[in-house]
């Protein structure tokens, strides 16, 4: 990159290294690739070493540090867009573009990569090409496009001809689709009066705010399921001038999307949650984490955050309220799952590899640059600003005794009305199968890959709650044609592929255990690999760092509990010494493939 | 024991030669003891170094086992079916392949002990790189060869080197895992001992902790 225009992203951001990943992104797009000279120029300007960027680079999926083609193509790789036509449009863009996965065109063109789940799992198969969402596709869509590139447009012109202002919400629309199939009582029913409810929650002490919420019982509904008034509360009485405000927009887990509609459909709900937190807690920062697969979604929000601005509703004084000052930045992530672990984010707000850190201490207590920090998910802070619009007695009405108000759901797979619905807590799997229309049901993963696997069968009378399906917002379903092997195999790659590599059980057990069911799949196991996998499943969840390698293990195990006919149909006696998974002829083949290159005599 | 190498045809193998026959008093002391055979595929022999680091305790070990092959005894094959397997050392080439499926055929449990065992160890580096290539590198491009002469790789009377190094498990299933570089004398006694008196195995996490 010219001196003079990397000079001029340097401009744009205040010297600290927490901008370091906002600006990678952009000398990546500019570039295609994050050249040696780039590297070193950065590392000057902040002081750092040239391997400490490096090792921010490489850790992000997005950024490369190899010249790429001009155009770069990410196709998303998830079992939903293998149920869809994944081979079938993989195989296109690779005839079309001239380039196998991995790699760039003779012409210099196009650059081949495959990324995991970009939530849009309920229009899939989907691909970024340059950043802008593609979805549904079929071969003859992939021809086209790829021809109109050939032919000079852009995908911004292929997507948005009649030039729509990118700032707008039309323009997402155009984009993708928010299939919003349910609309509850919380979310997208009517648009929330973020000024009036500010103000109200202003009148009060932020005390009262914190107990209200605390009232509501409301948990975090990214995963973990932490009390939200308890998190704030700790937050508030922990020590130190500034505090900070994430909102966890890093939407990873495959198979969920609803944060990108709550983003598209109701970002002022959003911020409104997390100036009330602000407000609560003190704090004056605020980031807004934004999964670079929602590129896409970043003009919107920051003329959403400006529009704010201009009207007193960020900045200082707010609501010319003395000393209320917040506001609120949007971070970019580049590509890496395990951001979506709030120290991970946290790591990754200040510029570095997304790796977890070791707790205690907790981010309420050290965050982002050691400051108390509140991460809460997207659907958590939008919860907050309708709590404090209609009350505690409103949101305990709502749900069960033990888990109160509603959740989103991004349901996809084999279902008839793939989308977004609001669910109240205490529904059944019956019953929220039926209203999404699922087909011949047989598998139901809930929570994405790290959540759980129940069978439609044995349980249906199951219950969402915290207390038996703490759904984290992710639904997909399966029918009974589906090969849940192959299904649970790519989840374990997912994993392997995600893993940040800190600690030895995640880095390697995983790769163990897919291992292991690459066996069942290609029908190589025998009865003992079953114990293996459990022996070592349990090792990985309880010696893993973070809710990477404590989660990732239990796909497996719940399929081995749920069918394990399936494992069964699958496995065979050993006989003799030999293990059947250890091919003799492998074993021997290099020895003569080697003798032949070096010796052709 | 034939297997990969059967087109030696005029090589006499130890185990092949007359053997004597033990006298009666010393095979009646051994009738009862637990039968033990130890075996080196591709590592350094640290392991077994480290069995007898099990010092004086070796002696109480040996009222109830008797160790039939192993370096020490300098026995070839096994001669009668053993309770417990010692293996040190991953699978390199065919011949160690071979030896592990006699030893599980010979076995009723295998022991993997050490790194290389465990899970191929330093020989494993060679994973890294492909088998042509590191071929090239000992036995074609080497620095140390003899430049007048043609370069050869190694292909008779000696055993072939398999694509790639392998731990024992994946070859063949072991039953218990001793992990160290070399494990402490300590933790193969632990296991050891634990077997011959009928007890679970149980390694303490203490016993492989050098940090």
């Amino acid at each position: 990159m010219k001196d003079s225009i990397l000079r001029s992203i340097l401009a744009e951001y205040p010297k600290d290294r927490a901008y370091l990943i906002d600006i990678l992104v952009r000398v990546q797009e500019g570039d295609g690739h994050i050249s040696d000279q780039s590297v070193q120029a950065l590392a000057e300007y902040f002081c750092i070493s040239p391997l400490d960027v490096k090792e921010t680079i490489s850790f992000y999926h997005f950024l490369h540090q190899q010249p790429t083609g001009k155009h770069i193509i990410y196709v998303a790789d998830t079992v939903i867009a293998r149920m869809n036509g994944y081979d079938a449009v993989l195989a296109a863009l690779e005839q079309e573009t001239g380039c196998a996965l991995e790699e760039t065109s003779a012409d210099g063109l196009f650059s081949l990569f495959e990324t995991a789940c970009i939530g849009l799992s309920d229009q899939e198969p989907a691909i970024l090409i340059d950043m802008i969402p593609f979805t549904q596709l079929t071969p003859a869509k992939v021809k086209s496009v790829i021809a109109e590139i050939r032919n000079g447009k852009t995908a911004e012109q292929i997507t948005n001809p009649q030039g729509i202002d990118k700032t707008s919400l039309g323009y997402i629309e155009n984009l993708v689709k928010s299939n919003i199939q349910e609309c509850g009582p919380v979310f997208f029913s009517n648009k929330i009066k973020t000024e009036q409810i500010l103000g109200e929650v202003c009148s009060r002490s932020p005390d009262d705010v914190i107990s209200e919420l605390t009232n509501s019982q409301l948990r975090g509904r990214g995963g973990a399921g932490f009390m939200t008034g308890l998190k704030w509360d700790i937050c508030r009485r922990a020590e130190g001038e500034e505090k900070v405000i994430i909102c966890n927009a890093d939407e990873g887990e495959p198979g969920t999307f609803k944060d990108r509609v709550l983003l598209t459909k109701a970002p002022e709900q959003v911020i409104l949650g997390m100036l009330i937190a602000s407000y609560s807690v003190g704090a004056t920062e605020g980031i807004l984490y934004l999964r670079y697969e929602y590129n896409y979604l970043h003009c919107y929000l920051e003329n959403i955050l400006s529009d704010m601005r201009t009207q007193n509703l960020l900045g200082k004084n707010i609501l010319g309220k003395k000393g209320f000052d917040f506001d609120i930045r949007v971070h970019l992530g580049a590509g890496a799952y395990i951001c979506g672990d709030e120290s991970a984010l946290i790591e990754s707000c200040e510029g570095k590899r997304g790796t977890p850190r070791v707790k205690p201490p907790f981010p309420v207590q050290k965050g982002y640059k050691g400051k108390p920090t509140i991460v809460n998910n997207v659907e958590t802070f939008a919860n907050v600003g309708r709590i404090s619009e209609k009350g505690v007695k409103f949101y305990l009405s709502l749900g069960t005794a033990n888990s109160s108000g509603t959740r989103l759901i991004s349901v996809s797979g084999d279902v008839r009305q793939p989308g977004i619905y609001e669910i109240e807590w205490g529904i059944t799997l019956d019953e929220v199968l039926e209203k999404v229309g699922a087909v011949d049901p047989k598998a139901v993963q809930i929570s994405g890959p790290s959540g759980e696997c129940v069978s439609a069968k044995l349980d249906g009378k199951r219950v969402f709650s915290y207390q038996d399906l703490s759904c984290n917002g992710s639904l997909m379903v399966f029918n009974s044609q589906r090969d849940i092997l192959d299904i649970v195999r790519h989840y374990m790659q997912f994993f392997v592929n995600e893993s940040c590599g800190i600690c030895v059980p995640c880095r390697v057990g995983n790769v163990e255990l897919l291992k292991k069911i690459q066996l069942f799949v290609d029908g190589k196991a025998v009865e003992n690999d079953i114990e293996e996998i459990i022996s070592w499943s349990k090792i990985v969840r309880s010696g893993s760092r973070c809710g990477l390698g404590t989660t990732s293990p239990k796909s497996i195990m719940q399929t081995i509990d749920r069918f394990p006919e399936i494992y069964r149909s699958k496995t065979a006696k050993q006989e003799g010494p030999l293990l059947r998974s250890f091919s003799l002829d492998e074993a021997l083949e290099g020895y003569e493939k080697a003798k032949r290159e070096l010796m052709p005599n | 024991m034939s297997g990969h190498h059967a087109n030696q045809a005029n090589v006499i193998f130890s185990h092949d030669l007359p053997k004597t026959a033990l006298d009666d008093e010393t095979l009646k002391l051994r009738e009862d003891k637990i039968k033990v055979a130890m075996i080196g595929l591709c590592g350094c022999w640290g392991c077994t170094l480290s069995f007898l680091d099990m010092d004086e305790r070796l002696l109480t070990l040996l009222e109830k086992v008797t160790i039939t092959r192993s370096s020490i005894t300098d026995v070839k094959l096994i001669p009668e079916r053993c309770t417990i397997g010692f293996v040190e050392g991953g699978v390199a080439n065919d011949h160690d392949i071979e030896v592990l499926e006699h030893y599980r055929e010979n076995c009723d449990i295998l022991i993997s002990v050490g790194a290389c065992a465990v899970w191929g160890g330093v020989p494993a580096m060679r994973n890294q790189v492909s088998l042509t290539e590191c071929l090239d590198e000992a036995y074609v491009s080497s620095v140390t060869r003899p430049k007048d002469q043609k370069p050869v790789i190694p292909h008779i009377e000696v055993p072939s080197i398999t694509t790639k190094v392998y731990p024992a498990h994946e070859v063949v299933k072991m039953d218990y895992f001793i992990p160290g570089c070399p494990p402490d004398g300590d933790a193969i006694f632990k296991v050891l001992d634990d077997l011959v008196n009928g007890r679970e195995v149980d390694l303490p996490t203490s016993m492989n902790r050098y940090d």
